[in-house]
């Protein structure tokens, strides 16, 4: 089988289980726990997530530890435009409201990928690690800072002074109280949906492989006339505005939310779905960030060890992937299997041969 | 040392342009591909290259030699503008390059191979072969995400296009082998390809043939006269195996301390006692 | 004279900064890998010495002590089990290693010493404080050892790295590994034993960290780290006095910018500090430049 075909059977199967799974949702939906219908739509935001900073890590080679910063901005940007639509034009179709909220999550949390992308994406490795970090910090931190509020169609904005005219949307540490719930699980799916068409379709195309060629060998791309920090820059973006619409449907989905629920621990969350599932692996981050979202709430006792069992997983996905001993143990293990198999079929062989003569 | 000179194909002008070309009468008709004046480096006090002058017509072969350590590598790395230099000139055909970036250099028409071999080992032979063609058949990025027909019909061409890049070299077959899983040989002439992709006027060969054997040495020099013949291109190569060397350049260029001691013809360099001095030590040193 | 407090105040804290950035310089310097779990040693250093005061009831230089050396076996096991496997791996392999590291120590600590924060006892450094200008300007007793501490910490350090074997060995290592390998040095041997300096630094900095803010919790290291860190690369990665200068700079900045800009933006500015200086000049104040080989 060609690798061409093994892309198509994978985005196929892909695509399938989202749907499926949808689908098996929706008709199952009356028989599901409270609990677990309220995770409904954090698991398609976390799914978006997942997949989203996969495209920075196991596509452009870059470890981001800022992710639930463009989440957040996402989430507020979201509910302040929701608000305001609501407030300044008293728009009440909740869908369209829905759309323009989303919309808007993605394009400001994009414009903050470009803004903070500038200085990051000239830094390599570690020290680009742990500028995301400073720059999720930074966004949290201000984010405490700011006072939005809606008075008539006007927006108002200030910066640590919470004395604002007409309806407050946002409240510096106290974040937004009083959200409308609008998010569906209908837009989950969507966004999930939006979300693998980008990815996928990005990751088998020109821009894709450039973005992996400067993954692979930065001197060797640039060389062949890639721009690196243009491709990487689109990788950065793109994650960026799909965790703001992430953020957005997550925001919408609670009638409150703080600052602080986006702390760098968030981040980190998202990146042990994505090193669970496989670094590069769509499918595998889907899934991963499923049942790790599913899991504490189904095992009670499990959500109190929840975080030192992923610290543990993490230490030991790497170990298992990276290290010679445990990559040459797998390698025996398949020609064990190999020859496992292939005793078996000559022992069919012989069998058959048996009874014939 | 067994010479082998091959004849240049016929429809090349030889017109006599005055330059710093090895080989003066050749056909520079129009622009040299490569002029370097006065090209040097400093490493933190450590001048590395010193006073470099080459200049390169269309479709010339031409060699750089010298001892480990000459500055060669780094030579390459000056015409790629891997490193800025710190004092001359780099002029692709007839552009300075000055301030600009491999990226730049790239688009200009130069293009090479890298002495320890840097693939895009995770990816397929072809997916490498079409990361070289990325400016030259292009489509944007959201044709890309929403599969426009633009897509469909860029790809197809980098298909094929790709394919027929591989054929020189008789790699069309291993097209979906991963490139990090292919013999030694195999991955330096896909690099090779790969340089190719981005329609180079110029092309950097360093050390091509390291770490193949006799056999596989003399294809190669079959392949890079006939890429030669086929995309008219010149070829600047870095080697120590001089049959390769005294085989195809046409100019050979003898670096060393970062310094050019000899130029000239195969000939020239093989009687030049300098270069013998530079590569075997003093006569006086050797028969003591 | 509020002013004057003030930069003494953020001179201590700096000068915690840079006990533990020394940590993440020589470990940076010479295994080339970002410890991010350095921080949570030094809350681990903490607990012990915390345990040896309340249960043990053992007099605080025993406590140190104690202190000191459970965090250098924690560090040399740390370095053993998960770092060593992966000394060939990628960087982001190594990162996300010492990312799960650093959740698996806050964790455990989660669970033996529960979630609700410690008391400090304050009986670790008794020492009045000075007041100077006539009252005007008071100096804690804790404040004048930290200061004190980084000093001395940071003499026998470089005197260390400068003449004694083993910090030749460091330097070689840190300088080009395979060719120190060549030279006969235990690489694995090197590595460890920085780890294992760093981790006894990170147990007196927390030490130090908790005698000023006596909130002890399992997340008590975390942001001291990262800021530590962003010390580190201030003042030159893989540089003892960089480390030095960098650490107490930023506490200085912290404090400042505490008292004259914003409370809440504290933390912001330290990390505007990194970005700043990683943009303008990536080595550090007191850092090489090094060159990508082609």
């Amino acid at each position: 089988m060609n690798s061409k075909k093994r892309k198509l059977i994978y985005n196929a199967v892909t695509f399938g289980i989202v749907i499926l799974a949808f689908l098996l949702c929706n008709i199952f939906y009356s028989d599901m726990s409270r609990s677990l219908r309220g995770q409904l739509i954090p698991i398609c935001c976390w799914i978006v997530m997942a997949v989203s900073l996969n495209l920075v890590i196991g596509i452009s080679g870059e470890l981001s530890l800022g992710h639930a910063g463009f989440m957040s901005i996402g989430a507020f940007s979201g509910i302040v435009v929701s608000g305001w639509l609501l407030n300044g034009f008293q728009m009440e179709n909740e869908i369209l409201r829905l759309i323009i909220a989303i919309a808007a999550g993605a394009v400001i949390a994009g414009i903050a990928g470009v803004l903070i992308g500038i200085p990051v994406l000239r830094l390599r490795g570690d020290y680009l690690a742990i500028v995301t970090l400073a720059f999720g910090e930074i966004i949290r931190n201000v984010l405490n800072c700011v006072y939005v509020s809606a008075d008539g169609a006007s927006l108002n904005f200030g910066f640590i002074d919470p004395n604002l005219p007409g309806t407050l949307l946002l409240n510096g540490p106290n974040g937004a109280v009083g959200v409308k719930k609008i998010a569906t699980f209908t837009a989950g799916f969507i966004l999930i949906i939006i979300t693998l068409i980008v990815v996928l379709n990005l990751i088998n195309s020109r821009t894709g492989r450039a973005i992996m060629a400067t993954r692979d060998n930065r001197i060797a791309a640039e060389s062949v006339g890639i721009n690196v920090t243009k491709y990487k820059m689109i990788a950065f973006v793109t994650s960026a505005a799909l965790a703001g619409m992430a953020g957005a449907l997550y925001g919408l989905n609670y009638s409150t939310l703080v600052p602080a629920k986006f702390k760098f621990d968030q981040s980190i969350n998202v990146l042990v779905f994505v090193v669970l599932g496989g670094i590069g692996n769509t499918l595998g981050s889907i899934i991963s960030a499923t049942v790790l979202t599913i899991l504490p709430e189904l095992l009670r006792s499990f959500s109190n060890y929840r975080m030192l069992i992923y610290a543990v997983l993490l230490i030991l996905m790497m170990l298992l992937t990276n290290t010679p001993a445990a990559k040459a143990f797998f390698i025996n293990l398949q020609g064990h299997w190999k020859k496992k198999a292939l005793r078996k079929s000559i022992e069919a062989e012989q069998g058959k041969g048996g009874t014939q003569s | 040392m067994t010479v082998r000179i091959q004849k240049r194909n016929q429809d090349t002008k030889m017109v006599p342009v005055p330059s710093e070309s090895i080989i003066p009468e050749r056909d520079l008709g129009k622009l040299p591909v490569l002029e370097c004046k006065h090209l040097g480096i400093d490493f933190g006090g450590l001048t590395a290259v010193e006073d470099f002058n080459l200049t390169i017509g269309k479709t010339e072969i031409a060699g750089l030699i010298g001892p480990n350590g000459a500055g060669k590598t780094t030579v390459f790395n000056l015409l790629t503008k891997v490193y800025e230099p710190t004092r001359g000139t780099v002029m692709i055909n007839g552009i300075d390059t000055h301030g600009m970036d491999i990226v730049q250099a790239s688009k200009l028409g130069i293009a090479r191979t890298f002495q320890n071999i840097r693939l895009f080992s995770k990816m397929s032979v072809e997916d490498n072969v079409r990361i070289g063609l990325h400016n030259q058949i292009k489509y944007n990025m959201f044709s890309g995400i929403l599969r426009l027909p633009s897509y469909w019909k860029r790809e197809k061409q980098q298909h094929e296009k790709a394919l027929e890049l591989l054929s020189i070299f008789g790699m069309q077959d291993m097209a979906d082998m991963q490139a990090g899983s292919l013999p030694y040989g195999a991955q330096r002439r896909l690099e090779i390809v790969r340089a190719l992709a981005t329609n180079p006027s110029l092309l950097l060969l360093d050390e091509p043939a390291a770490g193949m054997n006799p056999h596989e040495t003399q294809e190669l020099m079959d392949n890079i006269i006939k890429i030669r013949d086929q995309f008219q291109i010149a070829v600047l190569l870095i080697e120590h195996d001089m049959n390769l060397v005294m085989g195809i350049c046409e100019g050979i260029c003898v670096l060393n301390y970062g310094k050019i001691i000899a130029k000239g013809t195969a000939e020239d360099i093989q009687s030049n006692p300098v270069v013998i001095e530079a590569y075997l030590g003093k006569q006086k040193e050797a028969q003591a | 004279m509020i002013f004057l407090s003030n930069l003494v105040n953020g001179i201590s804290l700096g000068s915690i900064y840079a006990i533990i950035a020394l940590g993440y310089t020589m470990v940076y310097g010479i295994a080339k890998m970002l410890n991010f779990a350095h921080g949570d040693v030094i809350m681990i250093g903490a607990y012990i010495a915390f345990c040896a005061l309340q249960y043990w009831n053992v007099p605080p230089l025993l406590a140190l002590l104690i202190a000191m050396a459970f965090c250098t076996l924690l560090g040399i096991t740390i370095e053993g089990l998960a770092y060593r496997p992966l000394r060939q791996a990628t960087s982001l392999a190594v990162l996300i290693t010492a990312i799960g590291m650093s959740y698996l120590l806050q964790n455990l600590a989660l669970l033996i010493w529960g979630a609700n924060p410690k008391n400090f006892p304050s009986s670790m450094i008794q020492i009045p404080a000075i007041s100077l200008f006539g009252e005007q300007l008071r100096i804690s007793g804790v404040t004048l050892v930290t200061i004190l501490a980084n000093i001395v910490i940071m003499i026998l350090l470089t005197s260390f790295t400068m003449h004694t074997k083993l910090g030749k060995a460091m330097r070689c290592v840190s300088e080009d590994r395979g060719a120190a390998e060549l030279m006969g040095i235990n690489v694995n041997q090197t590595i460890s034993a920085t780890f294992a300096i760093g981790s006894a630094l990170a147990a007196i900095a927390g030490i130090l960290l908790c005698s000023a803010y006596p909130t002890l919790m399992p997340t008590t290291g975390s942001m001291p780290g990262i800021k530590a860190f962003t010390a580190a690369v201030f003042g030159g990665i893989g540089s003892i006095p960089g480390a030095m200068l960098g650490g107490v700079l930023l506490g200085v900045i912290e404090i400042l910018g505490k008292a004259y800009i914003s409370t809440e933006l504290g933390d912001a500015i330290v990390f505007a500090v990194l970005i700043i200086v990683l943009l303008v000049k990536p080595t550090g104040l007191l850092g090489k430049p090094q060159r990508e080989k082609v």
